[in-house]
Order: structure tokens, then sequence, then C-alpha cells
């Protein structure tokens, strides 16, 4: 094939002037994607990247190139599973099967949990003993490991060979020119769109860029003035041999890849030598304008000269695992690197559009493993609009002004680099970057005891201690916890205060809701557009909506308040409320606009059945049932306080969702407890909010119950009527109707607490479903059943978990069970809809 | 039972394009880190050597920064014995002053017992390249030096050192004690064991302070040569180009 690659290093390469589109970078992602591109029917692509071809000097020169593809996070697994078939099909994957090896009892917990994963996510995987390690392993110490977690499927990859058989694919469909050795100098950006990227080999207009980068991506970005916040991270890596053991087989790689998960290392044959990784050492970050070029670099950019010190524990621990490997004569350290690979605030991928510049995307962060799924979904989500696997983890949008800064990045990186094998707990919080969005009671909240945990920037109080006194009251239904992982990051408070809530009243902070209201002439027709549910309404009226994709996938869920005829207000979770702001700016017609108030406005709930007095006590708006209706909102005066009131609830209570100006939070903080304190109405933390009320509720959360594989249908929320006006998605969901679903949302209770160790145990989220006897479930996608939210229902007295079943399983009564940490416990189908099993008729929110 | 003492000295690692640092004293290792000279990687092999084959051994020293302990560690990890450290900023030390404080060393050795028969350093510095600290010393301790040798090998009392010479390869018997500086090509420089590293972090490193005050180099500055224009000349592309691959190998002497 005539080559476009390389043929006079450093002098500059001329560019064509035009192209559909630009992809920068030629590592795993951008190879990917341009095949993913040409694919879809894309033509007139072009890829450049500053370095030499087939190897440009990024981090995928150096990975390590292996592959394991369990993961806690069902989003990576799918994208690993799918360039796993990917790499499969171009002919490059060799399977070795692969241990994570335990050496201490804590990790064979989190092995077992591991377990819930493989299962959840349909992976053969299975729990073995030091002897079925050292079977296939023999040189490895067997006395160093109580036992492993065994994945027959793990195998490595050839990443430079896949990458240049993806853009062959894409140049042979006459859709992509690469053009290697040109720099980018520059982009332009004119009225909010991406025009021109300027390069040493010419500048070249396009309408759509792509920043396929890795570590450098960051630097790119910043001359769109768009941010890409990652930071490239150093991975010690030295490969040691010849090794006999090793030697005497042919080929890549005959033994299965270890890894070390105590001492966050791993061991991988290659050839006759032995690989040696590590996640154990202090964080090193570099800045990405400092790597240096590879005019300047010894080997690569990416690697970077090798800091000894910072590798010896490490090589001691290898060495108590692999004496006889890793210690044979004549076998030596023959290459070392610090090898620079990307690592994100949240440790998430970063692909997407860009929310400062229309046209300007992201593929980055993206390791080895992910590489061909994330360059297929990318390429899927610039041609369709969505992608097959749900990516809301990696969108680019999700992130906070604060989130994007350097310092932030640093300091979550540092903190989360020796997690990357480590033992994380679903719930566990962040030691750094705290304290950076406090509600405007905040000091009320420490004085109250609050217990802070943090979404995206808020510290949002998760319970109270001043409410401890409630333990006494309400005793075992407090549901108290005897496994100090299940216990973890949860306190039985929590539940008292649900208790309290049902029986008197809750006062709930919610700063942390974004809001945004569409705003100008279009505005209804802005909003009709977007949301599934009639937006046509009068003016005070509350909508709680679905929003949908053009496949029919959840984008979001959230409710909207028609403030004024050309006025809508929308108020929806923090945790994805960037994407949901961009989602709508996205879709808006002329004569609408979007303008942000998540700063501008506090949230604050007043739920259960004392919650009308209390509010009584401080207005003298109408605010009988008929004169302040369910799903209802108006302004009301709290004193001298105006505040936006909400007739709604998400915890199936009579209450009022109120908006209050920033600045006069603490003082209606203040007014809500001196009112409410005759009825005995505490605060309430999030752990009420966000789980026990909803749960019990059955009320769906988007990124648990929902989300871009979702469909209103599957999830139980259809409404009688699909209304006449269009929206996006309407054609797919009107289509979703007319099918029978091919999974059912449900709600189930847990029958029987009592593990083997004769205490009681509660699963947490994310363990699959199976049937009484345990065996497998599998659902019309091809899914296997699993938990996506799980918590007490303290007013039930029951754990309640949620699963998508399959349909002929999802039948009131239905028996299965739930296995957690590799032990079954009965369940029992509660609900096959969206009726709740507490207040199933919802006469408490009507009050 | 030679005991043989190496000399080497931590330079920045550079492969391509060479950076000063601001006030152009010194070769900026930023991006490339830090090593010593192939002629000092050939120095330890061959001290090495000579230690196991005599039953002797190996000492490393270095005059250097505090950060220098790391090449003191890799020379530790591939055999030598026993490590000094000057600890001092060589910028600010020329040829004179760096053989002073070796030389009060060695000298401090002797006083103590132990003569290191044999002074092993590279052909020259390779971040000044001064072709003097070899020289001196043997003038300063008062013994035979044989520059630009390539292999060394220690019998009784007398050095057997080989180097290329204008008619081919010149041997030359050295009495003990003496100098020798050595030029890389004659023996392959290993690479540590995972062993060889774990034992050199256990080895106690002799540190002692300067003697003298330096008096200096004499350097200004260092400056870079115009840098060349790049000169890739593209073989081919796929399958046509394997000849072509195959003879300039052949003409780097790489296959034959």
């Amino acid at each position: 094939m005539a080559s476009t690659d390389a043929r006079s290093a450093g002098s500059a390469r001329a560019v064509p002037a035009t192209a559909r589109v630009v992809v920068i970078g030629a590592g795993i992602v951008g190879n990917c994607l341009v095949h993913h591109l040409a694919r879809l029917g894309w033509r007139d692509i072009l890829q450049i990247d500053k370095g030499p071809l087939p190897n440009p000097g990024g981090s995928t020169g150096h990975a390590s190139n292996f592959i394991f593809p369990v993961d806690h996070s069902r989003e990576i697994t799918d994208l690993t599973l799918d360039s796993m078939r990917q790499y499969k099909e171009l002919g490059v994957f060799t399977e070795s099967g692969g241990y994570e090896v335990a050496r201490t009892e804590e990790r064979m917990e989190e092995l077992r949990r591991r377990m819930s994963s493989a299962r959840a996510w349909g992976i053969p995987a299975e729990l073995v003993t030091p002897d079925h390690v050292v079977e296939r392993v023999p040189f490895l110490d067997k006395d160093e490991i109580l036992g492993a977690f065994w994945t027959p499927s793990v195998g490595v990859v050839d990443s430079l060979r896949a990458g240049t058989l993806m853009r062959e694919s894409a140049q042979a469909l006459g859709a992509l020119t690469v053009v290697s050795t040109v720099e980018v100098l520059g982009m332009d950006v004119e009225r909010g769109r991406i025009r021109r990227v300027r390069t040493t080999g010419g500048d070249i207009e396009a309408e759509t860029v792509v920043i396929a980068c890795g570590v450098w991506s960051p630097k790119l970005a910043r001359m769109a003035g768009a941010a890409i916040p990652l930071t490239p991270a150093v991975h010690q890596m030295i490969s040691v041999g010849p090794i006999p053991q090793l030697a005497e087989r042919p080929g890549e790689i005959s033994f299965p890849i270890i890894r070390d998960m105590d001492t966050f290392c791993y061991e991988r044959q290659h050839g006759a030598d032995m690989e040696v990784g590590s996640y154990a050492h202090r964080p090193i970050l570099w800045d990405p304008e400092d790597i240096p070029s590879i005019d300047q670099a010894r080997l690569s950019p990416t690697e970077t000269p090798f800091t000894a010190d910072d590798f010896d524990p490490q090589l001691e621990q290898a060495l108590e695992l692999m004496p006889d490997a890793l210690g044979a004569d004549g076998a030596e350290i023959r290459y070392a690197i610090n090898g620079l690979l990307s690592l994100t605030p949240d440790g998430a991928p970063i692909l997407g559009e860009t929310p400062e510049v229309k046209g300007l995307w992201s593929a980055a962060a993206v390791w080895i493993k992910e590489g061909p799924g994330v360059g297929r979904a990318v390429a899927e989500w610039m041609t369709h609009g969505y992608s097959e696997i749900d990516l809301h983890h990696s969108d680019i949008a999700r992130f906070y002004p604060h989130q994007r800064t350097r310092p932030h990045v640093r300091s979550r990186t540092s903190e989360a680099f020796n997690k990357t094998y480590g033992i994380v707990h679903p719930g566990e919080q962040w030691d750094g970057e705290r304290g950076k969005r406090l509600a405007p009671m905040h000091a009320a909240q420490r004085a109250a005891g609050a217990e802070f945990f943090e979404t995206v920037g808020w510290e949002r109080p998760m319970w109270y201690a001043s409410n401890e006194a409630l333990l006494g009251e309400y005793g075992d239904a407090v549901m108290p916890r005897e496994h100090e992982w299940d216990s973890r990051w949860w306190s039985p408070i929590i539940n008292a205060e649900h208790l309290a809530m049902r029986d008197r009243a809750g006062i709930v902070d919610l700063s942390a809701f974004a809001i945004f209201d569409v705003v100008g002439p279009a505005a209804e027709q802005a909003v009709q557009g977007i949301v599934v549910a009639q937006a046509a309404v009068a003016e005070g009226r509350v909508i709680y909506t679905p929003v949908l994709d053009a496949n029919g996938g959840f984008r979001s869920d959230l409710t909207v308040m028609r403030l004024a005829h050309d006025r809508y207000r929308v108020v929806t979770g923090g945790l994805h409320g960037m994407a949901d702001l961009k989602w709508f700016a996205d879709h808006l017609p002329a004569g609408a606009a979007i303008v942000d108030q998540t700063s501008a406005f506090t949230t604050i709930g007043l739920w259960g059945p004392k919650a009308r007095d209390i509010l009584g006590r401080l207005t003298d708006a109408d605010i009988s049932h008929t004169g302040f209706p369910f799903l209802t909102c108006r302004g009301i005066t709290l004193g001298s306080v105006a505040v936006l009131a909400s007739r709604i609830s998400y915890v199936g209570e009579l209450g009022w969702e109120l908006y209050v100006p920033m600045e006069q939070g603490a003082r209606v903080w203040e007014l809500l407890h001196e009112a409410g304190r005759p009825d005995g109405a505490v605060p309430v933390g999030i752990g009420v909010y966000g789980t026990t009320g909803r749960l019990e509720k059955g009320y769906r959360a988007f990124g648990f119950e929902l989300d871009g594989e979702r469909t209103i249908v599957e999830a139980g929320m259809a409404r009688p009527k699909v209304k006449e006006a269009d929206f996006v998605g309407r054609e797919a969901y009107l289509a979703q109707r007319a099918a029978d679903p091919r999974t059912v949302l449900c709600t189930l209770t847990v029958d029987d607490h009592r593990s083997a160790s004769g205490r009681n145990r509660y699963m947490l989220g994310g363990e699959p479903i199976l049937t009484r006897d345990g065996g497998a479930l599998t659902d019309g996608h091809g899914h296997h059943p699993y938990v996506t939210s799980a918590g007490s229902a303290p007013s039930l007295g029951k754990h309640v978990l949620m699963a998508y079943l399959p349909p002929d399983q999802a039948v009131i009564g239905n028996r299965l069970a739930v296995s957690y940490m590799e032990e079954l416990y009965p369940v029992t189908v509660g609900s096959a809809d969206a009726t709740p099993l507490f207040d199933p008729a919802n006469e408490r929110i009507r009050g | 039972m030679a005991d043989v003492l190496v000399c080497i000295k931590r330079v920045p690692d550079v492969a391509g394009e060479v950076l000063l640092t601001p006030d152009a004293q010194a070769v900026d290792a930023r991006y490339v880190g830090f090593t010593v000279s192939a002629h000092e990687n050939c120095a330890v092999e061959l001290a090495e050597r000579i230690a196991t084959a005599t039953g002797g051994t190996a000492t490393v020293l270095t005059l250097g920064p505090e950060a220098a302990v790391e090449q003191l560690r890799a020379a530790l990890a591939v055999g030598c014995a026993a490590a000094v450290h000057i600890d001092a900023d060589p910028v600010g030390y020329g040829p004179v002053d760096v053989v002073r404080e070796i030389a009060a060393v060695v000298e401090t050795h002797a006083a103590e017992g132990r003569t290191h028969d044999l002074i092993l350093l590279g052909n020259d510095a390779a971040d000044t390249g001064d072709f003097q600290v070899g020289v001196r010393l043997a003038y300063a301790l008062g013994r035979p030096v044989v520059n630009g040798v390539r292999t060394i090998e220690v019998d009784g009392g007398v050095a057997t050192a080989r180097g290329d010479g204008p008619d081919g390869v010149e041997t030359f018997a050295v009495p003990l004690p003496a100098v020798a500086t050595v030029l890389e090509g004659g023996v392959e420089p290993r690479y540590p064991s995972v062993v060889g590293r774990m034992k050199a972090k256990k080895i106690p490193i002799e540190t002692v302070a300067p003697r003298h005050e330096p008096r200096g180099p004499g350097r200004v500055r260092l400056t870079l040569p115009p840098a060349q224009p790049s000169t890739v000349e593209v073989l081919g592309s796929g399958p046509d180009a394997a000849p072509s691959v195959v003879d300039l190998l052949q003409r780097m002497g790489v296959t034959r």
C-alpha cells in the first residue's frame, strides 16, 4: 500500500487545506477512531501526528498491552469487552489467562467482590487456590499467596499493529489521509466553533476536530480555549531477562499474567523477559507542557528517565513472589522506564464534544484495554448523537469549572494513583480537594455534626451526629449493620433520620442541584422538543420528565418548572448537571437561550406529615392541598425572604422544595429549623434523600437505574399517552412502546441476611441477581441482572434492591437470590413496575 | 587479590538534542536523566572482572552531588563491593580539583592499610570532555598510567592493558600500583540483576567531604554547536524495503 508515512522527519510536511474531520493523534485511540468513522460513512478524514508512524511516541508505544476484562464499572467493562472483540477480529489478541493474587484476607474479600462484578457482567472467572496458580505459573512462590481470582480470557494485544490495521482499513475505503510528523501549532475558534487547525505543515480548515493526543491532550485543548482535565503520570515498568523458564517456551506469552494486587504490581511475560510494572510508587505527575520533544527525549517522549529508588521496594516484593524467575542466573534488568500515562480526577476517560467549543471533541485518557471500544463508541456518538455503549461516566461535559483546574486534577490523581489496584469501597470519600463548594447553611450543618460526603465539589451532609439521639428512639428499626464493610461510610443515623422524617418532618439541603433556565420567546418550543413529558403547560406547573437521546435511551431525568410564558427552570442532579446543561444548549431552537442558575440558588427540601404545619408558621400563602396542589410551584414569602416553592417529592412525603437565593439560604435553613422545632423536625441527610427514601418509593436515579442503554418502557416509567409534539427520541420511544420489553426494572427485598459466618450482611449495589439456587439469568439484551441500587427501607424493615430482570422473572413474589461476597441470599420481587413498596397509592404525598 | 578503584561521574544521559542549563555551566538533564559514560560503564565492568578473577575487590568512587549516589548504587548493583562518595557540586571543580580530591581518598585509604592497586577511569568525561583526570591523577600519585585501554587484566603485581594504537593493538605491561583510563568497546557492560540491585541497596556508602576549596575549571560557559539539519533517508516502504534495510544493517556492522 502506498504509504503516507514520514519521509523526512523534522521538515515540514504539507497537509491538505481542508478536511471534513481532523483527528489529532495516531495512538490507539486516534487509530481506532478513524477506522470507525470511515466504517460509519465519514470521508475526507485527516489524521495527523507529530511523531513518526507506527509509533509516534505516545503512551501506546510503551504500553504493557495486557487486558483484564473485569472492572467494577459496567461502562469500562463493556468498553473493554468490545475492545477485546475488535482486537481478536484484527488477529492481534493472544489469550494468556490472568491471575489477580491475594496476599491478605482483606484482599481475598475484595476478590470475592470482584466475583460479583464478573458474574454481573457475564465474564467467566473463578476464585482459585494457590495450587491452581502454581500449576500454570510454576515459578511463583505459592506460600506468598492465599488465593487468586482467575480470569481465563485475559490476554495481550499488539496495540501498534492494531492501530496500523485500523488506519489501513480506513485508507482502503478511501476515507483517510494520514500525515505524520506535523505538529499542531494552534487552533482557531470562531463564534464558539472550531474552524481551523494550524500546523507545521500548513493550516487545515475543518468543522470537526478530535483531540486524541493522550498525555498531550490538555495542551492541545488549551490552544482552542477548552479543557481536557487529565494529567500525565508516571507508571514505572522494568523488564527482566533472559529468564530460562520463559525462554523455554516459544512466542510472546505462554504464561498467565499475574497481578500482585496487594503490592500494586504486575508481572507479565514478554518473550524471554518478565515485565514488572508498578502502581505502588509515589505519584509522579508531569505537566503536559514539560514533556520533551521527540528530539529531546532519550527513548520516546513518554518514556521518561527511570527513578530506581522509587521502584526498589517493588523489586523486593516481586522477587518474593517469583524468586526462581526474577532471581534466575543471568537475568538482568534490561529496560526500565518511568512511562507516562493519562490519569483523570475521577478515573474515567474524557470523551465527547467539549462544552467550550462546538465541533471540538476529546477522546483522551483511554487505556489500551478500552481503545477500540472507545473508538467505536465515540465514532457512533459523533455520527448519530448517541452510542451503543452508554458513555455518561466518561462525558467530558461532566466537569464543573473547579474540576478542570490543574490543582484539582493533581490532587485527585495523586490520591487515586495508589488505589489503581486498591480496595476501594463504593462509598469511599476523597481526602484532598475538599470543602470546595459550601452550601450557605454549611456552618449550621457543621455545628449539627454533619458527616460530609462530596459530590462534584459540594460538601453534602450524609447524616447528622446531632440526630444520634434518634437511635434510642427507634431501636432496632434503624437496621444496624454488623459487618465492617457493609457499615463503612454508613451510619444507622441515616435510617433514624428517615423514620423521623416519615413520622414528623425532615429538612434536607439540596444545594448540589444543577439549576438552569431556558428563556426567550422560543422557550416552550425548546423544552417541548427536548423532554418527553408535555411541556406546553400553564405557568406554575412542575413537570418530572425523562430526557431521551435520538435512540430512545435516557440522557437524563429531571424536573422542569414553568415560571413564565418565556421561562422554564430546569432542576437536575449535581452529578450529571453540566452534561444536562450542554444537552439542552445543544438542542435549542433560535429564540431560546440557557442561563445557568446553579450558583444563584440553594435548594432546601421540607418533607414529612408535619411539613405543611411547619411551612404554615412561616408564610401567609395558601399552602393547603387545593391552594398549592402537587406538581405546582409559585413564589411565596417566608418572613422577609422571597422563595420559589415547588410541591414535589423524591422521598414520598408531603412537602416542598424551596429555591432560595444563595445568600439567604442560611437564614431560611434557620427559619425552617425554628418553625419545625415544635413538631420535632430534624435535619435529614442525603443518605435518606438519595437512598432510603428513594428506594422505598421505587424512584429511579440517573446513572444507576437509568442511562443511555435503558428505555422508559424497561424502566417501567411509561405514561398512558405520548404527547403529539415532537421531541428528541420520540420515534424510538414509540417503537419501544410497541414492542415487548426485553428487560424489566424490578424492586426486590432481601428475605434473609444471615451469612455462613452467622453475621448479617447487607448488599451495597453491583451484585448479581441469580435464581434461588444460584443459576444465571439473562435478559433479552443478553445482559445478566445486577443490583443497580441497594439500601435500607427502614419504614418497611427491609433491605431493598433494584435490578433489571428478564421479563419472565419480573413477577411479584418471584423468589430469586442475590450473590454477595460469594454467598447466596434469598430475595423476592416486590414490584415489577414503578409501584412503590412503601405507600403504593402515594397518599402521603397528597398530605 | 587486586584492589581496584573505579572512578565514575554522574552525567546527563544525552541521546538526541542537547540542552544547557540556564547558566550554561552544565548540560540540562531534565528530559533524559543521568547516567555515567559508556567508557566508565566499561571501566566498572573491567573492575568487576579483575576483582572476580583475582579474588579482590572493586570499589567505585565519584565526586558529585548527593544525587550521584544513584550512579554509585548502579555500579554496586553490577558487582562493585564498596563505594566512596565525595560530596561536592562538580560544576565548580576543574580537573586539578577533582584529582586532588581523588588522590586524597586514595592516600587516606592507603594510610588505613588499604592500597588501591589499580585505579580505572573513563578515558574522558562525557559532559566536559577534559581528558585530564587520569593522567593528572597518575602524576599526583606518582604512578604509571596507560590511556585509552580497551581491556585490562591483573596477574600478580602486573596489569596487562590493551588498546588501539596507530599500527594496531598495543599491549602494555604496567607494574602495580597503576592508573588506567578506559575506552568503551573492549567489554560488554552488564545490566544489573534484581538480586544485584537489592544487594546494592544495602551496601553502606563512604561519604567524604572535599578536602580543598576548588579552584574551578576556568570554564566560562558551554556552547552548543549549530543544529544539524535532519538527514533522514527513507529506504522504502513495505516488503520492498527489506533488502536496503539488510544492506544498511550490514554496513553499520549490526549484522554480518
